[in-house]
C-alpha cells in the first residue's frame, strides 16, 4: 500500500509517497540518491547502512520507511556543513581510519551518536558502542584512534 | 634509506576526501535510464538434472523484461555458455544440470528488484536429483559421483597453460614436487611425525557485495561497470565467451568496497552481459548478502603432513594437500599449484614430496582468498613445526630459525631465494612477544600461553602490468593503470612512485581508474603484486618521460643528462639547484606551446622458468617472496574453552615500504581478518546445504575482538628489482595468524587442535583428550 509521509532529512522537511514495503534504505537511496547509505548484510547485523534516527543509530536496511514518518533522519551527506568536514570526518582522515571505506559512513555516524551520548567514553565503551559496525579491511585500531582524535577536535 | 622525497613517507590517502564524504563512486551508485534489475533462482539441490523449466507465468508478469535460462544462453549464436579462468566449467545459468545448492538456474530482469523477485516465485523447475559428493576426501575416491564428466581448460593465463583436459575424475589439477629420496629419509629417521590438519570454507565478506551493470552504448559497444579486482581479465573473458572483438567491450571499475579475492576473474559479468544483449537495456545485478555466501568461498583444505627428524633436524617432509574447490574450479588449479609448492615451508629440507590436488565437490565454488591458499598450508606445516619442537624438547623459535632458509639457498622447488627476511621476521616476532622470558607458574581457570608461527608466500609469476603516464605542461600528471583501488591504498602508492620519479608532489598526480578503453592490461589486483608490478610499470613509464625532460634540459644548458635531478617540478643540475628548468619551461622548449602533453608506456612482466611437471623443480618459480611471522599471547578459560587473544604481533617482510603506515595497516587488517577466521569463521554445510549463510549466523571479527596489544612490525628487506626496493604487503599479515594462536593455546592448556576454527568446544575436547577424560559429546 502507498502512503504519504513527512520527515526531516538532513535538516530539511521532506514529504513523499512511499510503499509500505519500502525499507528506509531503499527510500534514502532510490528516492533521495543518498549514496552514503549502503546495503551490505540486509539483516541489520553489520552497521554499514547506519543512519541516525532522532540522533540514534539504526540499520536502515532493517527499518521500514513508514516508521520514520514524523522523525528526524541524518545521513553522512547531512553531517558536514558548507563543504567543511565534520571533526569526526577530519579525525577519520588524519588517523587513516578508512580503507575501502564502504563501512565508513556507518562508523562515522555511530561515532557521532556515541560522542553526543557520552563525550568521554572509555576504550571499552567505544568498543561496546561500535560492536555493531563491521569493517572487513579491519581498521579497528585506526578507528579507535579516530574516535579519540575526534574527541580532542570536538572538545 | 636513500634520499627520497616522498617514497618512504606515510603520505595521506589520495582517496580520503571522496571516501570520508560518502561521495566516492561505487558501482552501486551508477544508474542508467531504463535500467533493469536482476533476481535469480538458485538450485535447491546439490546435484540434479534439470528436467524442465516452466517460466510462462513469470514472463507474463507486468514489468518483467526477460526470464532467462541456461539452455537459452547455450542457443545464443557465438556464445559459450560456460566461463572460468582455469577451466571453462561454470555456466552463466545452469545448462542441463545443477552442481551445488545455490547454483544459478533462472535469471529475471525487470523494472525493479521486487518485481524480478516476484517473477521468480512463478517459475517452476522440475529436477531429477543425482548422487552428490560433499567431502573432498570422498571426492577423490574412484567410486565417487562425478561433478563434471569432462574438464575443458580455459587457456586464459600463461601460468595455467599446463592445466590439462581431463575426465572421469573429480581431481581437476594435480601438482607434484619431488626432491631427494623421502622414503629413505623416513626409513632412517629417529622419529616420524604424521598429522592431518583442516581449515574450513569461509567467506571473504567484502562489505560491498558483488554488483555488475552492463549496457550497450550508442555505438552498440558493450559497457560494463563492475565491482571487480580484474577489469582486464573481465574484458578478455567476455570477448572469449561472447565471440566479441575486444575493442567492442569497455570495462570500468570505480572504487571497490573490499575484495580480498572474492571479486577476481569473472563472476556476474557474463550473465549480466547476456541479459543486456537480450533486453537491449542497461541491466544491473547486485547480489544480496545471502547470494554472496553462495557465490565464492575460501577453499576448505585438508593437509596430511609427515615429517622425518634425524639428530634433531628435519630430513624429510611429505605433504598431501586436498583443495575443495567446490562445483566449479574457479582459480583453484592456480592455488593448488602456487600454494602447493610452498607447502613444506621456508625451510632447508633435503627430501620433499608434495602432492597437491584440486578437487571438485558439490559445494559452493572456492577461489582466491587473501593469502591465496597459503594460510591453509601454513596452518598445517607451522602447527606441525610446533608439535615437533615441543615433542623433541627443542625451543619452538630456535627450531624454526635453524632450518629457515638464508639468502641464496634453494627453496624446495630448487629456486634460490632472494630478499627473504624469514629469519628476521621470526626474530622480531619472538622479541615482540618476549619469547625468552620465563613463563610464570599458572594456577586457576585462566591460563596464558605464547605462540609463534612463520611461513612464506611466493608472488604469482609470470604476470603482467602495463601503465601509461601522461605529464602535462603545468607539471601535473595522469597515471593510466588498471590496478583497482579496493582499500589497499594503491592510488596513493602509485602517486608516490610517480611523484618521486618525476620530482612533483603526490597531489599533482591523478590516478585514472581502471577503464579498459584507456588503461593498459593488468593481470589482477591481488596476490600482493600491485606495488611491485604496477609500481614498476608506472615508475618505468615516468622514468621514460623524465629521461626525455633531462635530455632537453641537458641540450639547453649544455650539461650531461646524468648530472640532472628532478624535484619540486624542476629539472636541475644536481648540487646546483638554481641551474635548471621548470617542467613548463621544458615543454615550451620542446613544443613551443603549453597545452601539450608527454606520455610514455611501460610494462612490467617478470617471467618464471619452466617448472618440471613431475618434480616441481624450477630455476625460478617466483619473482619474489613474502616472509611472515606472527606472535600471539592468549588467555584460555579452562572451564568454558573461551580464548582471548591478549597480544598479537604481525611481522611481514614487505621490501622497502613506499608508505609505511599503509604497510602497517595491511599487516594489521589482514591479521584481524584472519583472527576471525582462526577463532570462529566457518561456513557450515549439511548435505551440501549451507546452514549459516547470513551475517546473523556467521560472525566476523568486530572491534571487540581486537587484542589489547596489537602491533604491526614491518621488516624491510629491499628487493633489487622492486620499485625503490618494494615488494608488497596485502597478504603477508594473513599468513601465520592461525598457527600462532593455536600454538599459544597449546602452550596455555596443552591442547593441540588440528581443525580450524579454534572453537571453545574443540578446545575443551582437546583438553579432555589430553587429560584422558571422556570427551564431551558432539
Amino acid at each position: 500500500m502507498k502512503r504519504e509521509i513527512v520527515l526531516r532529512l538532513n535538516g530539511r522537511q521532506e514529504k513523499l509517497e512511499i510503499d509500505d514495503a519500502d525499507t528506509l534504505l531503499e527510500m534514502l537511496r532510490e528516492r533521495f540518491k543518498l549514496w552514503s547509505v549502503r546495503e551490505s548484510c540486509g539483516v541489520g547485523a553489520c552497521g554499514t547502512c547506519t543512519v541516525l534516527l532522532d540522533g540514534k543509530p539504526v540499520s536502515s536496511c532493517f527499518l521500514l520507511a513508514a516508521r520514520v514518518a514524523g522523525h528526524d533522519i541524518l545521513t553522512l551527506e547531512g553531517l558536514s556543513q558548507d563543504d567543511k568536514l565534520h571533526p569526526i570526518q577530519e579525525a577519520f582522515v588524519s588517523e587513516r581510519a578508512l580503507q575501502c571505506a564502504y563501512c565508513t559512513p556507518g562508523f562515522v555516524l555511530s561515532v557521532k551518536a556515541l560522542l553526543v551520548e557520552n563525550p568521554n567514553p572509555s576504550d571499552e565503551e567505544i568498543k561496546e558502542y561500535l560492536a555493531g559496525n563491521l569493517c572487513r579491511c579491519a581498521g579497528y585500531a585506526d578507528i579507535l584512534r579516530a574516535v579519540r582524535a575526534a574527541q580532542r577536535r570536538m572538545a | 634509506m636513500a634520499n627520497f622525497a616522498v617514497v618512504g613517507q606515510s603520505v595521506y590517502r589520495k582517496d580520503a576526501n571522496p571516501k570520508i564524504t560518502g561521495r566516492a563512486l561505487y558501482v552501486g551508485n551508477i544508474e542508467m535510464p531504463g535500467m533493469l534489475h536482476v533476481a535469480a533462482l538458485r538450485s535447491p539441490y546439490a546435484h540434479a538434472r534439470i528436467r524442465s523449466i516452466d517460466k510462462s507465468k513469470a514472463e507474463a508478469l507486468a514489468g518483467v523484461a526477460v526470464v532467462l535460462t541456461g539452455a537459452e544462453i547455450a542457443n545464443m549464436p557465438g556464445v559459450d555458455p560456460h566461463f572460468g579462468p582455469a577451466f571453462r566449467d561454470q555456466p552463466m545459468l545452469a545448462v542441463e544440470k545443477v552442481c551445488y545448492v545455490g547454483d544459478l538456474v533462472v535469471a529475471v530482469a525487470a523494472v525493479d528488484r521486487r518485481t524480478a523477485e516476484n517473477a521468480l516465485q512463478l517459475v517452476e523447475v522440475d529436477y531429477e536429483p543425482l548422487p552428490a559428493v560433499f567431502d573432498v576426501l570422498d571426492a577423490v575416491k574412484p567410486e565417487s559421483p562425478l561433478v563434471h564428466e569432462q574438464h575443458r581448460p580455459a587457456k586464459a593465463f600463461a601460468d595455467l597453460a599446463h592445466v590439462k583436459a581431463g575426465q572421469k575424475s573429480n581431481i581437476c589439477y594435480h601438482f607434484k614436487l619431488r626432491l631427494g629420496d623421502v622414503d629413505k629419509a623416513f626409513a632412517e629417521a629417529d622419529r616420524v611425525f604424521e598429522d592431518t590438519f583442516s581449515s574450513p570454507p569461509a567467506q571473504h565478506m567484502p562489505m560491498e557485495p558483488h554488483v555488475t551493470l552492463a549496457y550497450l552504448d550508442e555505438h552498440e559497444r558493450l559497457n560494463i561497470w563492475t565491482a571487480s579486482q580484474s577489469p582486464s581479465y573481465v574484458r578478455t573473458e567476455i570477448a572469449a565467451t561472447f565471440s566479441m572483438p575486444m575493442n567492442r567491450i569497455r570495462v570500468r571499475v570505480p572504487y571497490l568496497g573490499g575484495g580480498y579475492g572474492a571479486k577476481l576473474y569473472a563472476k556476474l559479468e557474463p550473465l549480466v552481459t547476456a541479459l543486456a544483449l537480450i533486453t537491449k537495456k542497461p541491466v544491473r545485478y547486485a547480489l544480496t548478502r545471502e547470494e554472496e555466501f553462495l557465490t565464492i568461498t575460501k577453499h576448505k583444505v585438508v593437509t596430511k603432513i609427515k615429517t622425518a627428524i634425524k639428530n634433531g633436524a628435519i630430513t624429510a617432509r611429505k605433504c598431501e594437500v586436498f583443495w575443495d574447490t567446490g562445483a566449479y574450479a574457479e582459480i583453484g588449479p592456480r592455488i593448488g599449484h602456487k600454494s602447493g609448492y610452498t607447502s613444506a615451508g621456508p625451510y632447508r629440507i633435503p627430501n620433499v614430496w608434495i602432492d597437491s590436488y584440486c578437487v571438485y565437490t558439490n559445494r559452493v565454488p572456492a577461489g582466491a582468498f587473501r593469502g591465496f591458499g597459503v594460510p591453509q598450508v601454513i596452518w598445517a606445516y607451522d602447527s606441525q613445526m610446533d608439535i615437533i619442537a615441543r615433542a623433541i624438547g627443542a625451543d619452538p623459535v630456535d627450531f624454526r630459525l635453524k632450518p629457515a632458509l638464508d639468502e641464496g639457498e634453494p627453496f624446495a622447488t630448487g629456486t634460490l631465494v632472494r630478499s627473504f627476511g624469514i629469519k628476521e621476521a621470526i626474530r622480531q616476532a619472538a622479541e615482540a612477544i618476549e619469547w625468552s622470558q620465563p613463563r610464570p607458574a599458572q594456577t586457576g581457570t585462566k591460563r596464558r600461553g605464547k605462540g609463534i608461527a612463520a611461513g612464506v608466500k611466493a608472488v604469482l609469476t609470470p604476470s603482467i602490468s602495463g601503465a601509461i603516464v601522461i605529464l602535462n605542461a603545468d607539471g601535473t600528471a595522469h597515471v593510466l593503470s588498471s590496478t583497482v583501488e579496493m582499500g589497499q591504498g594503491s592510488e596513493t602508492t602509485m602517486g608516490q612512485i610517480v611523484a618521486e620519479e618525476l620530482g612533483i608532489s603526490v597531489d599533482q598526480v591523478h590516478i585514472v581508474q581502471p577503464d579498459t578503453d584507456v588503461t593498459p592490461y593488468d593481470t589482477i589486483t591481488a596476490g600482493s603484486r600491485s606495488t611491485y608490478h604496477m609500481g614498476n610499470a608506472v615508475r618505468m613509464a615516468a622514468g621514460k618521460i623524465k629521461k626525455e625532460l633531462c635530455e632537453i634540459v641537458a641540450s639547453k644548458l649544455e650539461v650531461d643528462p646524468d648530472d640532472l635531478a628532478a624535484r619540486s617540478g624542476r629539472i636541475f643540475v644536481r648540487g646546483i639547484e638554481e641551474r635548471g628548468m621548470t617542467i613548463g619551461e621544458i615543454f615550451l622548449a620542446k613544443f613551443g606551446s603549453l597545452g601539450t602533453t608527454m606520455a610514455a608506456e611501460a610494462v612490467c612482466q617478470p617471467t618464471a622458468s619452466h617448472m618440471d611437471p613431475e618434480t616441481g623443480q624450477s630455476e625460478k618459480c617466483t619473482e619474489y617472496w613474502f616472509p611472515s611471522a606472527t606472535a600471539a599471547e592468549v588467555e584460555v578459560d579452562t572451564e568454558t574453552g573461551q580464548v582471548k587473544v591478549l597480544k598479537l604481533f604481525s611481522v611481514g617482510d614487505t621490501g622497502t615500504a613506499i608508505n609505511p603506515r599503509h604497510c602497517e595497516q595491511q599487516l594489521l587488517g589482514a591479521a584481524i581478518m584472519h583472527l576471525g577466521l582462526t577463532l570462529f569463521e566457518e561456513m557450515v554445510f549439511d548435505q551440501g546445504q549451507l546452514i549459516n549463510g547470513s551475517l546473523l549466523d556467521y560472525q566476523i571479527a568486530g572491534i571487540k575482538d581486537m587484542p589489547q596489544s596489537f602491533r604491526p612490525i614491518v621488516v624491510e628487506v629491499p628487493h633489487e628489482s622492486g620499485p625503490f626496493g618494494a615488494k608488497g604487503a596485502g597478504e603477508t599479515g594473513a599468513l601465520t595468524v592461525a598457527p600462532a594462536i593455536a600454538n599459544a593455546i597449546f602452550e596455555a592448556v596443552g591442547a593441540r587442535i588440528r581443525d580450524l576454527p579454534l572453537t571453545p568446544e574443540r578446545i575443551l575436547r582437546a583438553m579432555a583428550e589430553k587429560s584422558g577424560d571422556a570427551a564431551p559429546e558432539d
